[in-house]
This record gives structure tokens, C-alpha cells and sequence, in this order.
């Protein structure tokens, strides 16, 4: 006999182990990096360049080369995203080409990021001469996290009502007038919440700055936009694969720098998010 | 002068017709209600005053409207919704502030400096009868306020930017019967300012406040008349089954 009871207790249990293997794997990467990274982290490790082939000392370039690489990127990324997006939504026709343009947008968020590398080296390194830099590494990161922040900062504009345009409009605002005072207040906090993901990702890639910046063994801070730097990501991808005999607790340490930053920019994304959230008057 | 001066309007979207050789006067300073069931195109009439259809990219559009004998297809557009406001179906207060809802119109149109601004937002909100129910609270945000309240403060935020025409568009559609009179009290005293086009789907609220009422029908205008004689007297067959209720 049916029982629609059980039925419903069966379906529930296999959504429920469904989410948990999506959840334990998650939780495992992040317990792992923890226990085995957080004995390494003391002042000097964070603040101290790479000593002996990178087998003591700390990793302070490598973070102030993610910072640097990061707050480049998005400087480049930002303006372009969001102004690309305001058109997109606010401004072009819904027409062949457009669509086209959209489309070929959100399949550019789903190019592997070595490509992204490549096609950095092939541009700004060899073609714009300008080297193996943190402003080649910027750039090809930039060009990656575009289609994120155009993607979620179009999404956040076409989600405030069109009732609020029609409102604007028809007390004779300009069209510029409307998005400018209605339409992008409401949708910032979308648009920050794209952008931090988009810096999120950026400071986690390691193929795209490969071959545009990043330096093997650099034990000092870059002086311009012109020179190299090392990265967190690639920095740990060295010295786990390419150094021999390198301390499992600096290698995990690292794993729990690069983690934590990029978590620590998440959670900001979802206190954002949630507080704008609160705020949200309709 | 007439205030609207409309000459066989057609309006297409895309392939369905939605007005048909529709010809009309609209005069000064009276209240005229628009009549007629869903999809009359009475609504398409009155989005063509302000020219908001042309945010409907699909639309066609054949004749011609004139606002105080000027074609509005050539009068700079922002200048003409502001001189002809409009109070949408449903209260849509921007997610802003009372007081910074009223101003925003002026402030677009750069009409008043800070000093002169509040000035200008007491007036509209006593113009919209508000004033004395949120005198207190103008930080507070328009979404605080009862349906009623927010659909006077939209009329306070038309009235804000002094336009000559307010164009209703089914404005008591979500209110109860308190806020509905209140809102009717409104239009019937703004009416010695301004011109009012009020689309409404209430056909007791047309014969209560308007002037003249204009009956349409699968966007044809089947009559236009004094409000008295539509409601006693109607000329055509349809308009009399229509507001004695046998359909629509």
C-alpha cells in the first residue's frame, strides 16, 4: 500500500544525505587547513620574506603581491563591469546582437583560467610590452572577474522594480536621472556582493597569473606596477610541488593564508548582502 | 484652449491593435473619467499623454496628440511629464524618505534650492491632504505609511513638480472605501488647478467625480458626454450595458 508518509520521510532522508556529501567535503577542506595550517602562523611567518629556498622564514610577499594583484584588478574591473552592466540593462534593445553580447558574456565567466593566462601573456605581456608585471597580472585577472561583476551587477540592476523607473520617469526625470538616483542605489548592494566574489576569485587563481606575474622566489616587495611579484596561490603551488623538502606546516600555513583572505572577503560579500537585506523597503 | 487635442490615434502592439481612430478633447481644469472593461485600451490612452508608452519598444502608433496645441511627439519629453504628472494603479512610493519622495521630482528638474525645498514639500503634501498625518515623521521612510497614505503622498509627489494635467490611472484600485473617498476628495478639490484624466475601472467612481466620462471598448471610443447624461441618457447600446453592470 502507499504510504504517502514514508514516501515523503524516504525523499527526505536522500535530500538530506544529498546536501550533507555536498557540506562534509567543504567542512573537511576547511577543518584539514586549519588544524595543520594554524600551528605556522605566528607574527614572523606573516610578516617575515622566504628564507632558505623558501623552506623557512614567511610569506609576506606573497600576500602583499595578492593585494597588489587583487586591488589592480578590481581598480581595472569595477568601472568597466558595472558600466558595461548599466548599458546591458538599462540601455541596450533587446535585440539579436544583444542577446548575442549577453550570451557571450556568461560564457566567458566559464572559460578555464589558464586560457585567461595564455591569452594575458599573448596581450599584455608580449604584445603591450609590458612584461611579466603586476599590471599584466591585473589586467588578465581583471578580464577574468569581468564577466562575474557584469553578470551578478546586471542581475541586481533588472532586479529593482520597473515600477520605480516608471515612477521616475513620469515625474520627468531623465532616463540617466533615474538610473543614477534609483536604479544603482538599490542595486548596490548586489553589485558589491559580485564584486567581492569577483576578488575572491581573483586572489585564488593561479593560471591566469602563471605566465603574466608571478615570480618563483622574489624576497622583496615590488617597487612598481612594472615589476613582478610572488601570489599566494602560486606560492604555495611551488612550494608543493617544485621545492623539495618543504615543511608540511609552512605549505598548509600558506593554504590557511590564501583561505582565510579569500573567506574573510565572502563573509564580507554575506554581511553586506544581509544587511542591505534588512534595509530593503520593498 | 483645449487642454488635449487627439486626433485618430491608433496604437499598435506589435501585430494587435490597441486603439482605434480614437478623436477627443480633453478640456481645462475639468475631471474627465475614462471608462470601459480590461483591455479597452483605456490605460494605452492614458500612458499615450505622457508618452510612458514609448518606454514599450514594440509600440506603433499612427495620429496625432496635441498638449496645448503643440504635437507631443515633439515636445522634449521630460518637460512634458512634467508638466503632466500621473498616480499610477497600485501606491508606488520610491524607497526613500516621505519628505524625499516628494522632493525628488523638484530636485530632478532642479526647481528649488534646499531652503525653498522644504517650502515646496509642505505645500504638495497639504495639496494632497498628507500633511497633517506625517508633518512628524517626514524622515521616516514612504513605505511606513498605510496604502492610503502612500497613494496621497504619489498625488503629493506629482503635485510637487506643478504640472498642469495630473493623468490617474486606476488610482483607488488597491485602497478601501475610507482611503478611496479621501483620495476622491483630493481630486475633486485639485480639479480648480489642474486638468484631470482619471482611467478607472469603478464605474460609480466615474460618476462621482467626474466631469464628462469618455466610455471605451476594444479600443474604440464608443462615447463621450457629460458625466450626467453618460449615466442617464447614454446615446449607444453598449455604454448603457456596460454601466449597468451586464458586462465588463
Amino acid at each position: 500500500m502507499r504510504n504517502p508518509h514514508r514516501t515523503q520521510n524516504i525523499a527526505f532522508f536522500f535530500l538530506l544525505v544529498t546536501t550533507l556529501l555536498i557540506v562534509v567535503p567543504v567542512g573537511l577542506i576547511v577543518v584539514i587547513i586549519i588544524q595543520k595550517g594554524l600551528p605556522a602562523i605566528n607574527w614572523q611567518f606573516l610578516s617575515d620574506v622566504p628564507r632558505q629556498g623558501m623552506r623557512a622564514g614567511g610569506i609576506f610577499p606573497a600576500i602583499i603581491g595578492t593585494v597588489y594583484l587583487v586591488s589592480g584588478a578590481i581598480i581595472f574591473a569595477l568601472p568597466i563591469g558595472l558600466l558595461a552592466a548599466i548599458y546591458l540593462s538599462e540601455y541596450s534593445k533587446d535585440n539579436p546582437l544583444n542577446r548575442i553580447i549577453k550570451l557571450a558574456i556568461v560564457n566567458l565567466a566559464g572559460v578555464p583560467s589558464v586560457v585567461y593566462g595564455l591569452f594575458g601573456l599573448a596581450l599584455f605581456v608580449i604584445f603591450f610590452k609590458f612584461g611579466a608585471s603586476i599590471l599584466s597580472g591585473s589586467l588578465t585577472l581583471g578580464i577574468m572577474i569581468l564577466p562575474i561583476i557584469i553578470t551578478t551587477s546586471r542581475e541586481a540592476l533588472e532586479s529593482v522594480p520597473q515600477s520605480f523607473r516608471e515612477v521616475s520617469l513620469s515625474l520627468g526625470a531623465s532616463k540617466w536621472q533615474t538610473i543614477r538616483h534609483i536604479v544603482l542605489p538599490n542595486a548596490v548592494p548586489g553589485i558589491l556582493t559580485g564584486t567581492i566574489l569577483g576578488l575572491g576569485r581573483a586572489a585564488g587563481e593561479t593560471a591566469p597569473i602563471l605566465f603574466t606575474v608571478a615570480a618563483f622566489y622574489l624576497p622583496q616587495l615590488p617597487k612598481s606596477i612594472f615589476d613582478q611579484a610572488m601570489a599566494l596561490p602560486y606560492h604555495l603551488y611551488v612550494i608543493s610541488t617544485q621545492v623539495p623538502n618543504v615543511d608540511e606546516k609552512i605549505r598548509y600555513g600558506t593554504a590557511f593564508v590564501l583561505l582565510a583572505l579569500v573567506l574573510f572577503m565572502n563573509l564580507i560579500a554575506i554581511i553586506i548582502r544581509t544587511k542591505f537585506r534588512k534595509k530593503k523597503k520593498w | 484652449m483645449v487642454t488635449f487635442d487627439i486626433k485618430n490615434l491608433n496604437i499598435w502592439f506589435e501585430s494587435t491593435q490597441a486603439l482605434k481612430e480614437v478623436t477627443m478633447e480633453v478640456l481645462p481644469h475639468e475631471i474627465l473619467s475614462v471608462i470601459g472593461p480590461s483591455n479597452s485600451g483605456k490605460t494605452t490612452f492614458l500612458r499615450m499623454l505622457n508618452r510612458m508608452n514609448d518606454l514599450n519598444s514594440n509600440l506603433k502608433m499612427s495620429g496625432e496628440v496635441k498638449f496645448e496645441k503643440e504635437d507631443i511627439m515633439k515636445i522634449d519629453v521630460e518637460l512634458l511629464r512634467r508638466k503632466i504628472g500621473m498616480v499610477f494603479a497600485l501606491p508606488l512610493p520610491l524607497p526613500l524618505s516621505i519628505f524625499d519622495n516628494v522632493a525628488y521630482g523638484v530636485r530632478m528638474h532642479g526647481l528649488a534650492g534646499k531652503t525653498r525645498m522644504a517650502e515646496k514639500v509642505e505645500e504638495a503634501l497639504k495639496q494632497g491632504y498628507l500633511w497633517d498625518e506625517v508633518k512628524d515623521r517626514l524622515t521616516e521612510s514612504a513605505f511606513k505609511l498605510s496604502g492610503g497614505q502612500q497613494q496621497r503622498l504619489c498625488i503629493s509627489r506629482t503635485l510637487a513638480v506643478e504640472p498642469e494635467v495630473i493623468l490617474f490611472d486606476e488610482p483607488c484600485s488597491g485602497l478601501d472605501p475610507i482611503s478611496t473617498a479621501k483620495v476622491e476628495d483630493a481630486m475633486v478639490k485639485l480639479k480648480e488647478k489642474y486638468t484631470i484624466v482619471l482611467v478607472t475601472n469603478n464605474v460609480k467612481q466615474a460618476a462621482r467625480v467626474g466631469d464628462r466620462t469618455a466610455f471605451f471598448l476594444s479600443g474604440e471610443l464608443i462615447e463621450l458626454d457629460k458625466t450626467d447624461k453618460i449615466f442617464t441618457a447614454p446615446k449607444d447600446k453598449r455604454t448603457d450595458g456596460y454601466i449597468r453592470g451586464k458586462f465588463g
